[in-house]
């Protein structure tokens, strides 16, 4: 390997996965906690739910889109799959198996209405999933009455309690997504075809494909993650709740931004996405065992966006100096 | 006669791999209205972007009221009375025509604008221009003609003692024309000079007093009007061509049948049925001025944009097309006028653009495999002669002439049946376009048919079998090889008989 090949990746995942490790260190030297098993483990346990969600937001930004319904359609999902799993007419096989169905399928539901409005009227997706926001949020908070929903079956709940070597279910649920959203980037013509229309969609539509329908299907990936994460986060609390996910959408723009993406579109990584998720986690973490307040961390958070957006203009800029 | 009040001398500006202008001399008398012609790529805008202010010349000076002249920057040249309205408009389309008239002088009382001056202002400005709308009224409302009395009014009511008008006629109706004729004559009579660029050479007797023309950014040269004929000027803008060579193969010659039809196309704003057709092994050109919706026909005729009406018929078989996707399935391409925009993914690697259009081609299952793409790219590129150290270099990297055979290789792997260029070698050196060139040919060797769009009418005499030529969005004549002839068909495509 040649150092411009080195530097080409520092400029890419590897120099986030750098900083997400130079985090870690530093941390674990001066948080003595930090380092033990139980907060690794907790950690991975906090990072999952906005992992998976920031899979599916990785699509839709990769575009040049945004989901700001995230957060609600989760909610919206868990109130349905929580009807669904309570169900006691059903065997408690079944009702797991179509509650998990019914929350992707909800999901994948909102992403194509957002997508299709979006699509057919040419209309920015900011304010097509900003009416999806309160439309999904609504619609949660209508069909459960406002109230939560409780006693899942055992089998469901001591699921998600499981964790192989200290590392939780749930997360490993959320890595398998990471690198099989990794894989249909890289690896598949779905995946070259979403960074193609991202960085010039007139340019493939007049080489003979339909942007369009690929623009549809990220939107309805996104859902489908989002029903997912709502499965993931419905085994991590036990409960269903029409005021769940709010403000899940920021974290996971923020984890996509983290992890070098272009809101511009066409430019990203799920690997970048991963190491986003997990830097907004660690920083979290950290700074929580340091004893610093609530409100400390979110302007922590904050400012590592902001952070990672400049660094991001400078990253573009010695990337092209390096390919020239 | 009047004394000089520009004088040009020896202006040259150089872009990368094209001389825009070079070593111009003439001057401008105050208060008359000297007409600018030529071809496209004349150097009729490079000249005016310079006098406004917009481009600095590499050499040459500039004299203006016998003092040296040379705007650093646009506003420079406004606040020496220099202005120029442009054929794509300068207004802020939600704002009232009174603030778009008065925008970088707005009267002010305190920190607030003074409305009532402001109108009043505004309509005396109107009433010299002949325009009767309520200065309160947002420009975005207003028709062409009257968008361009507001531009024409922005620019007379400010201290401005120099005029450019940039084709301003070609998108009006014969009264507004007359009109804005009356209006530059009564400024004129005011002490106003007129630069007058158009492609319309019969307004020059209605207008102007002398003519300049421009060839390939070199003067030709300048004359009272009533010195020069309508086809003088004509030759003198066409002159003879040299340097670029054209391979032209005998051996292929066009058969009778054709190989696609266009009947009766109705394309989007242009009232006019088009029609015409491609015959068997021939290389047809599409010769036209801006304006002359050559560009809007083939994209119509591929898809990319709106038809309303018309036939297209590919080997005698009628061909639905709505979209791209549906002309590429059918065997049509478009390589667009616009490389950058709409031809190449710029940055993704020269791999990914040449497979785009036939990523079938290289995947299985979904997937992409990648060996094969890259056994692919390395035999289209080297098929191409690309010049690029690696395959996965991005587009964006490449020279304009390997960029455009970038795209060509796209086609070549969809393996499409008929190519249409849509200015094939617009911004490209000399040996890049003799290579294209040669590529045409084994393409129409190889059987696809070939229509080719432009508007440098030697590029298309050296390689077409057959010219037709769009004027006002119709098709307006037609020459075949034998019988090319620069000024007929220039005269085709400005409609002087």
């Amino acid at each position: 390997m040649n150092t411009k090949r080195i530097a080409y990746l520092l400029l890419n995942e590897a120099g986030i996965g750098c900083i997400l490790a130079l985090l870690c260190i530093l941390f674990s030297y001066s948080v003595p906690n930090f380092a033990s098993k139980p907060n690794i483990s907790n950690i991975f346990t906090q990072i999952s739910i906005n992992t998976v969600i920031a899979v599916g937001m990785t699509f839709v930004i990769l575009l040049g889109g945004i989901d700001l319904s995230v957060g609600s359609m989760l909610a919206l999902c868990t109130i349905l799959a929580g009807f669904t799993i309570t169900n006691k007419e059903l065997p408690v096989g079944a009702a797991i198996t179509l509650a998990v169905l019914v929350s992707m399928l909800t999901g994948m539901a909102c992403g194509l209405f957002n997508g299709f409005v979006c699509e057919q009227w040419k209309i920015h997706s900011f304010v097509v999933t900003l009416g999806m926001q309160n439309i999904a949020r609504g619609a949660a908070l209508k069909f459960s009455d406002s109230r939560t929903i409780f006693s899942f079956p055992a089998e469901f709940n001591s699921f998600g309690l499981i964790s192989y070597f200290d590392v939780p279910v749930i997360f490993i649920m959320a890595i398998t997504l990471v690198l099989v959203g990794h894989f249909i980037l890289v690896k598949t013509i779905f995946g070259r075809m979403i960074y193609a229309i991202g960085n010039n969609e007139e340019a493939v539509r007049l080489s003979g494909h339909n942007p369009r329908i690929y623009k549809i299907a990220a939107f309805m990936i996104c859902g489908a993650t989002v029903g997912v994460a709502a499965i993931l986060y419905m085994l991590r609390l036990n409960m269903a709740s029409p005021i769940l996910g709010n403000g899940f959408e920021l974290s996971a723009i923020a984890a996509v931004v983290i992890g070098g993406t272009s809101m511009s579109g066409g430019k990203g990584s799920m690997i970048g996405t991963l190491f986003g998720a997990a830097i907004i986690g660690v920083l979290n973490n950290g700074l929580l065992l340091m004893g610093y307040s609530d409100f400390t961390r979110q302007i922590a958070t904050g400012a590592i966006i902001i952070a990672a957006v400049i660094l991001d203009t400078y990253r573009a800029k010695l990337l092209r100096m390096l390919s020239s | 006669m009047s004394a000089d009040i520009l004088s040009i001398r020896s202006v040259s500006k150089n872009f990368p791999g094209v001389l825009a202008l070079s070593s111009v001399s003439f001057s401008i008398r105050e208060g008359e209205v000297h007409v600018l012609v030529g071809e496209n790529g004349a150097g009729k805008s490079t000249l005016v972007k310079i006098l406004c202010g917009y481009y600095k010349p590499d050499k040459g000076k500039m004299f203006y009221r016998n003092k040296p002249y040379l705007p650093e920057t646009p506003r420079a040249a406004m606040d020496a009375g220099i202005r120029a309205v442009y054929q794509e408009f300068n207004l802020l389309s939600y704002l009232s025509v009174a603030e778009n008239i008065f925008f970088d002088r707005l009267p002010r009382k305190g920190i607030l604008v003074d409305k009532k001056k402001l109108h009043a202002n505004t309509v005396d400005v109107l009433k010299r221009v002949g325009l009767d709308v309520d200065p309160g009224m947002p420009v975005e409302l207003l028709g062409v003609a009257q968008m361009q009395l507001v531009e024409i009014a922005k620019a007379i009511s400010s201290k401005c003692s120099m005029l450019i008008l940039d084709e301003p006629t070609a998108t009006l109706s014969q009264g507004e024309i007359s009109r804005l004729f009356e209006i530059i004559k009564t400024e004129q009579q005011q002490g106003l000079t007129v630069i007058y660029i158009s492609h319309r050479l019969k307004e020059i007797y209605e207008i102007g007093t002398r003519v300049t023309v421009l060839r390939n950014g070199e003067l030709v040269s300048t004359n009272d009007v009533d010195k020069v004929s309508v086809p003088q000027i004509v030759s003198m803008m066409v002159g003879r061509q040299m340097g670029v060579e054209y391979p032209f193969n005998d051996a292929i010659s066009p058969k009778s049948e054709p190989r696609l039809e266009v009947k009766n196309l109705i394309i989007a704003g242009n009232p006019n049925k088009i029609s015409f057709e491609l015959k068997r092994d021939e290389i047809l050109g599409i010769f036209g001025l801006v304006g002359s919706k050559r560009t809007e026909t083939v994209r119509a005729l591929f898809g990319a944009d709106i038809k309303r009406g018309g036939e297209i018929l590919l080997d005698g078989k009628k061909l639905d097309i709505r979209s791209p996707r549906d002309a590429v399935k059918r065997g049509l391409c478009l390589l667009t006028e616009d490389r950058k925009t709409q031809g190449l993914v710029l940055d993704m690697p020269l791999a990914s653009n040449e497979t785009l259009a036939a990523l079938n081609r290289v995947t299985k299952l979904g997937l992409v495999n990648k060996h094969v793409e890259h056994f692919e790219s390395r035999r289209l590129s080297k098929g191409l002669a690309i010049k690029t150290p690696s395959v996965y270099q991005l587009a964006r990297n490449l020279s304009g002439g390997n960029q455009q055979k970038a795209v060509l290789a796209k086609w070549l792997f969809r393996d499409a049946k008929v190519l249409i260029f849509d200015e094939p070698t617009r911004g490209i050196d000399v040996g890049a376009k003799y290579e294209i060139y040669l590529l045409l040919w084994r393409l129409l060797s190889e059987g696809k048919g070939i229509l080719i769009v432009s508007s440098d009418l030697s590029e298309l005499m050296g390689v077409c079998h057959r010219i037709i030529v769009f004027s006002g969005g119709q098709v307006s004549g037609e020459a075949l090889r034998p019988d090319f002839e620069q000024e007929r068909i220039l005269k085709y495509a400005y409609r002087v008989s």
